[in-house]
């Protein structure tokens, strides 16, 4: 509390004069923020009131698309579904796996960590390899997978991987986990790094007895900001994978059994040019989107009470 | 004078927290092993891209297929300059294009979203958390709708066919912000800065002098996040003049030659991965050096 005197009494010293840096610091990043940012997204928001082809003027329609969504788009029901899975999979497990494998190789000396932390992050450095994907589930008898099992004779014909709904949704998620994991586990390795050892000598003092105590004690609430920040980053990958299921499973994939929000929108902007509805379908699953994040706030506003 | 030989330890020195607790030997083994297994899992496509790369063509198309190459062969790389030589261009302004952009960029975004950063997290006035707030809302509105309302204003702005169209769309990258700001209300004390306040520093000072030095692990490690996109970009229907491309721009032309060309498009890969490993190596090396010299004590 008192701290937060002194600092109040400094700001009233502050006159403009002195505030002005801070509106300089400011100032470029909110320019550009705006510009091409938050304009196209209130742009987008105002489409989606319209039918929309790229060529003609908006027409304003009101809430005929969101209307025509629920009600007479019989994909779209299917597209929410499999993105809720992914999202309820992909997402908390990327958001686990980046924060242990992050206190994991915390915990080994310098050298070994910038190996470890290399190894982790090369999915993302990586990019486009998503080949290997391909041949390793590829359908024909010399796909990796294939041929590796037919030699050793746990199945006798090849199985078409990415053609069968059953697979596909593990094998997506699998691929999405791996690629999207690489930002979230590098911040949580500078978070965790930033963490002061004398706060563990004073929690041993204190009574703390395990690596439990210390990760509920003092590492969780110590990693609140970056652990905020990689849900978010989860929130974002997961309800948005689409890329790799269209690379992998093609599109529209077998009986819809990947397709999602995401590829749903693309294929009405990009192939059927219906934006205004596109715009729609982005509206809906940003909604989505921020519930789950203000949910997120909640349960880690609840860390280290 | 003693010579002090180097030691090498897999754990950190026993000082730290994590030689405190010590674990059971097969809790070890477990641990250890799934460490080294998702390693290798995370690893095996870079290996895949890098071995691929080195394999003549007979070995791509090879019945059952093997993963590691058997007589390995440069030919793919020899091929490239030859694959590149019909450009319009010569492939050195591609290349030249690339690095500057990637550079400029990185070093702008750098400066830019810790300078909002810095504002968000320590700055007091009205309006501030509405903000960031709504910075974090931005970054769950999926892009793919963006792009024509934003081609719009590129147009509006005359950057359409420039190198602007490159930069300053990255400049509004949300991530970099949310990521420093998070990074700053706990690295940055409030008393060090009331402390440079009263010792007559303005913010700037405060800023260039006392936050960025304590937040360098944080900017190293969003110069590789920013590197590593920046460099991979390349933007449709913006960027039409041949002397304005970037690298990722020309490399679709490699791949398009089939399953015969496969080998020189892997090895195009690896060479693109090149840039962001080395800024990788960069960075983090840099990471820990600042990590085991970070010494402020409130």
């Amino acid at each position: 509390m008192a701290k937060k005197t002194a600092s109040q009494k400094l700001r009233r010293k502050d006159s403009f004069l002195e505030q002005f840096p801070l509106v300089i610091m400011l100032l470029p990043f909110f320019l550009f923020f705006c510009l091409f940012t938050l304009i196209p997204i209130l742009s987008s928001i105002g489409l989606s009131f319209t039918s929309y082809d790229l060529l003609s003027t908006p027409k304003l329609i009101g809430i005929d698309n969101y209307e025509r969504m629920f009600v007479a788009d019989e994909v779209f029901g299917i597209v929410v579904k499999n993105t809720l899975v992914f999202a309820i999979i992909a997402g908390p497990c990327g958001f686990l796996l980046a924060f242990v494998l992050a206190w994991f190789v915390n915990e080994f000396s310098p050298a070994v960590r910038t190996v470890l932390s290399f190894m982790f992050y090369t999915p993302s450095l990586v990019g486009g390899a998503l080949l290997i994907w391909k041949v390793l589930f590829s359908g024909e008898a010399y796909g990796y997978l294939n041929s590796m099992l037919l030699s050793i004779g746990v199945i006798t014909e090849p199985i078409v991987w990415l053609k069968t709904p059953a697979y596909l949704m593990p094998i997506i998620i699998m691929v999405q986990l791996w690629q999207s994991m690489g930002v979230s586990f590098l911040s949580n390795i500078s978070g965790l790094q930033n963490i002061a050892d004398d706060l563990y000598e004073a929690g041993a003092i204190d009574g703390i007895r395990s690596r439990w105590q210390e990760l509920r004690f003092i590492t969780l609430p110590q990693m609140k900001n970056m652990l905020l920040f990689s849900a978010v980053m989860q929130i974002q990958s997961s309800f948005s994978v689409s890329g790799i299921a269209i690379e992998l499973a093609g599109f529209p994939s077998t009986q819809y059994a990947v397709d999602t929000i995401v590829s749903h929108m693309t294929d009405m902007a990009a192939v059927r040019f219906e934006y205004g509805y596109a715009s729609a379908i982005a509206v809906v699953l940003f909604i989505m989107m921020a519930g789950t994040r203000m949910l997120i706030g909640k349960v880690l506003s609840l860390i280290g009470k | 004078m003693k010579l002090k030989l180097p030691q090498f330890n897999m754990f950190k020195k026993k000082s730290s927290f994590a030689r405190r607790f010590t674990r059971s030997k097969i809790g070890n083994f477990f641990y250890c092993a799934f460490l080294v297994g998702g390693g290798l899992f995370s690893t095996l496509p870079l290996i895949y891209s890098v071995v691929t790369s080195f394999k003549p063509i007979d070995e791509l198309l090879i019945f059952p297929p093997r993963f590691f190459v058997q007589r390995p062969t440069i030919a793919n790389y020899l091929a490239l300059p030859d694959l590149l030589s019909n450009l319009q261009v010569p492939l050195s302004r591609y290349i030249a294009n690339s690095l500057l952009i990637a550079t400029l960029t990185t070093f702008l975004y750098i400066i830019t979203s810790s300078m909002a950063a810095f504002v968000l997290a320590k700055g007091k006035f009205k309006g501030r958390k509405t903000f960031f707030w709504a910075i974090q809302m931005a970054l769950m509105f999926n892009s793919y709708t963006l792009s024509i309302p934003a081609y719009l204003i590129y147009a509006k702005l005359h950057m359409i066919d420039t190198y602007w169209i490159y930069i300053l769309p990255h400049l509004a990258s949300t991530m970099g912000v949310f990521l420093m700001k998070q990074y700053m209300e706990g690295a940055v004390p409030d008393a060090l800065l009331e402390a440079a306040k009263i010792d007559g520093a303005g913010y700037w000072r405060v800023f260039w002098s006392i936050v960025m030095p304590t937040v360098k692990p944080m900017w190293l490690t969003l110069m590789l996040f920013g590197f590593r996109d920046i460099w991979n970009i390349s933007p449709n229907n913006t960027i039409f003049t041949e002397q304005l491309k970037t690298l990722p721009m020309i490399t679709p032309q490699i791949s398009a030659g089939g399953t015969a060309r496969a080998g020189s498009a892997m090895a195009m890969t690896v060479i693109m991965m090149i840039p962001p490993i080395m800024v990788y190596m960069i960075s983090q090396s840099n990471v820990m050096q600042a990590m085991t010299s970070a010494g402020i004590k409130e």
